[in-house]
């Protein structure tokens, strides 16, 4: 009853996370990776001194290959990215990051993607977000279908939603913030990790509003709010441990787990934390308030 | 109750069985020791690969390390109805070339945008990290040869079949010790490298003029003829005029096409190749070199390379990842659910051992990505017992023995596992659907690890339930069922 009486509290933080985070992504903005801009990465082991950032930029522009952008990352390491290279690029690449040959490195990893594949990427992409959102939206008005008084299903499939819009919100505006500070780009993964968690925290909300469904049935109190409340404090247990088994894997994941999933893990931890605490602390009481409107506009 | 006893053994003896079967199954170091005792491993890409289990973990590209080049085929000038023949044969030339780079499991695939009408034709060499020279051996002209023999040609030939036959022989000679490791007795002629039989000479595709199709007057049977440029004339001259009653071979993309005998000096240009091939094959060989090219040509749109470092580096991190994982799991499965806990525990090593079985048996190529899904999928998995567990705990609350509560708890929470599950399932195959090879990868262990884990735990956890909740329901029995805070009264 805790979270009920206290709705206002708990919706007034998630609405500010919210917000923070979409102004995160319209400030930060997303930055595109290669995989949906075209263009080609390196990381670069050096064996000897490292070259320093601006001699490696100022050796592109001379060759001719424009801006490029270098960054450190960890010892004796570099990451250039540049524009889409043709395949008379690749010897110059060489030339650039050992300065003319003054620095020699062993190339840990190269990625180029062309316009086409780019292009197809982000199509594809699109299509999934379109597909998995149509696909949740359809399940969820499957789930609620059973009409129960004295909110009308399509409502509980509305505020599942809205739910669902603030677990993918937050992740992607920390993924912003993420790009500013450390350099982290969109890439197809991280598209993979939003669609992820509406799989995961979709259930979780439901897991929640069957209990709901299933207390009004059975008629344990006369006020809405109560049947919420009392339905809310017998589930929420089992919402919590559900996704901490999930959590503490990705956590093992983030912290463990391989430099290309790192991004991608911590897109997912920061989902399932807001998707637990959203079903919980946000579907719920916000349930509560579309069924105190109604009351309002009788 | 016996009988769900005895299902359950069963049970647990199917799951150790099949965690034997990938632990058994893993490939173990062969060692390669040579006169001075110093580990030596020349060619582990054919005997040891053989000597391995046949059912090793088949790793990608970003954790094996290796190359893939995506190349997209010209087909403007290409009948629509042809197209797929044209891009098989490409891929069967691409192929051959890959052969001559000495690829061991390379992977040719051709494939069809998702928008627009791009043919691409995609190439994974496993172990190869110089990009330049892969992409320049598979996107030249036709590698056309002419090669004389060696002067000692038949003692090379002779030599080399011996070490084939001392390598092929390491095999049947080689014994696994009882620590599994699989000893070879190296013999010292398998040590030895294989020699070219054949020289090079200058003259190749490069000075070729033209190319065309005839039919031999007497036997009937096409031949190619070429004409050579102006060096290409003078080297062919200086060639034939060098090797008279000798057999100068033509090589095609790495391969010998024919080996004539050398009758007179040639001037001219003139050369004629005499194979085995049906009119159908000549003119295709005819037209590739006439083009100079593939029989489409390509461009290279999208490449990737990761240094086998990386490579090592991502799995290492990705078995131990796992292995947190697996160990966080266990400790609250353990501490919060008590005896259905360490019941949860069992299932879950079985759902560990069915996928990685799976993994081997399928075979799933397993990448960065997929280990992640891997991993997300086993906190996916003890999912279901989390949701029946709180269950049979309100059963029991609500003064149900512990019998009752386990099969109101498992029935009760059915719906919920499956509403739960279905939405995961939705996710993942959509995105396996439409998904690049990286996001292919994540769905299909995570879609796997869904449908495996409905029944691991629920089979496989409803068993175990049902046979150890006994009549039992005393204060202690009943604190073991319970869970979190409570003391089961």
């Amino acid at each position: 009853m805790f979270i009920i009486k206290n709705k206002i509290f708990f919706l007034t933080f998630s609405a500010l996370l919210v917000l923070g985070s979409l102004v995160a992504v319209f400030t930060f903005g997303l930055k595109p990776g290669i995989e949906f801009k075209g263009g080609a990465i390196v990381t670069a082991q050096y064996t000897g001194v490292v070259p320093e950032v601006e001699q490696i930029r100022n050796e592109a522009k001379n060759i001719g290959l424009g801006e490029v952008s270098v960054q450190v990352s960890g010892e004796k390491e570099l990451i250039v990215k540049t524009r889409t290279l043709e395949e008379a690029d690749r010897p110059v690449l060489a030339q650039i990051l050992s300065v003319n040959g003054a620095f020699p490195y062993t190339e840990k990893s190269f990625s180029a993607i062309g316009p086409s594949i780019s292009k197809e990427l982000t199509t594809k992409s699109i299509l999934a977000v379109i597909l998995v959102s149509l696909a949740i939206i359809i399940f969820i008005t499957l789930a609620f279908r059973g009409v129960s008084k004295p909110v009308a299903s399509w409502k509980y499939g509305l505020v599942s939603i809205v739910t669902l819009l603030h677990d993918i919100i937050i992740p992607a505006g920390l993924y912003a913030y993420l790009g500013y500070a450390f350099g982290a780009e969109v890439d197809t993964l991280f598209v993979v990790a939003l669609l992820t968690i509406l799989g995961i925290s979709i259930s979780d909300t439901i897991v929640i509003f069957d209990r709901i469904r299933e207390n009004l049935k059975k008629k344990i109190s006369q006020s809405f709010e109560e049947v919420v409340g009392i339905s809310l404090s017998q589930s929420f247990v089992r919402s919590i441990n559900t996704s901490l088994t999930v959590i503490v894997v990705l956590l093992a994941l983030f912290f463990f787990g391989p430099e290309p999933t790192k991004w991608f893990s911590l897109t997912l931890v920061t989902g399932m934390i807001v998707g637990t605490y959203s079903s919980i602390f946000v579907a719920s009481p916000l349930l509560t308030l579309v069924e105190k409107w109604q009351r309002a506009n009788k | 109750m016996w009988k769900s006893k005895i299902g359950s053994i069963l049970l647990v003896v199917a799951a150790l069985g099949i965690g034997w079967f990938v632990v058994g199954s893993e490939p173990k170091f062969a060692s390669f020791i040579d006169g001075n005792q110093n580990v030596k491993l020349i060619y582990p890409t054919s005997t040891v690969a053989s000597l391995r289990a046949e059912y090793p973990f088949r790793l990608g590209l970003d954790l094996a390390g290796g190359s893939r080049l995506v190349f997209s085929a010209d087909v403007s000038k290409t009948e629509p109805s042809e197209i797929g023949a044209a891009m098989a044969s490409l891929r069967d030339v691409i192929e051959r070339r890959i052969n001559i780079l000495g690829v061991s499991e390379p992977v040719v695939t051709t494939e069809k945008s998702f928008t627009g009408g791009e043919y691409r034709l995609v190439v994974e060499l496993p172990g190869v990290t110089n990009l330049d020279e892969a992409a320049k051996t598979i996107g030249e002209t036709p590698l056309l040869e002419f090669k004389t023999l060696s002067p000692d040609y038949e003692a090379i030939v002779a030599k080399n079949q011996k070490i084939l036959e001392a390598r092929a022989a390491l095999e049947s000679t080689a014994t696994v010790g009882a620590d599994g490791v699989v000893n070879i007795n190296v013999t010292p002629e398998s040590q030895e490298d294989l020699v070219d039989p054949y020289i090079t000479t200058k003259l190749g595709g490069g000075q070729l003029s033209k190319a065309s199709l005839q039919f031999d007057q007497t036997t009937r049977k096409p031949v190619i003829s070429l004409q050579f440029n102006e060096e290409g004339a003078k080297l062919f001259e200086e060639i034939t005029g060098a090797n008279i009653g000798k057999p100068v071979a033509i090589f095609l993309d790495g391969s010998p096409l024919s080996i004539p005998t050398v009758q007179q000096k040639i001037t001219g240009g003139q050369a004629v190749i005499t194979g085995d091939f049906t009119p159908q094959e000549a003119r295709n060989l005819v037209g590739r070199l006439n083009s100079g090219a593939l029989p489409l040509k390509v461009t290279l749109i999208g490449s990737q390379v990761v240094g086998a470092t990386l490579g090592a580096d991502s799995v290492e991190k990705g078995v131990k990842a796992a292995a947190y994982g697996f160990l966080l799991i266990v400790i609250f499965l353990i501490f919060w659910y008590r005896l259905p806990g360490v019941l949860a525990v069992i299932a879950l090593s079985a759902y560990v051992a069915i996928m990685l079985a799976f993994f081997k048996l399928i075979p799933v190529v397993i990448t960065a990505a997929g280990i992640a899904g891997f991993i997300i999928s086993m906190g996916l998995a003890v999912d279901a017992n989390v949701l029946i567990f709180e269950r049979m705990k309100e059963e029991m609350r609500a003064g149900k023995t512990i019998k009752e509560a386990v099969s109101l708890g498992i029935t009760r929470a059915w719906s919920s596992i499956r509403d739960s599950n279905t939405a995961s399932l939705i996710s993942a195959s959509i995105l396996f659907w439409l998904g690049s090879s990286v996001v292919k990868g994540f769905a299909l262990t995570l879609g796997m690890g869904v449908l495996v884990s409905l029944f691991t735990a629920i089979v496989i956890t409803r068993l175990f339930l049902i046979s150890v909740a006994g009549k039992q329901n005393g204060r202690f029995a009943r604190f073991l069922f319970s869970n979190g805070f409570n003391s089961g009264k």
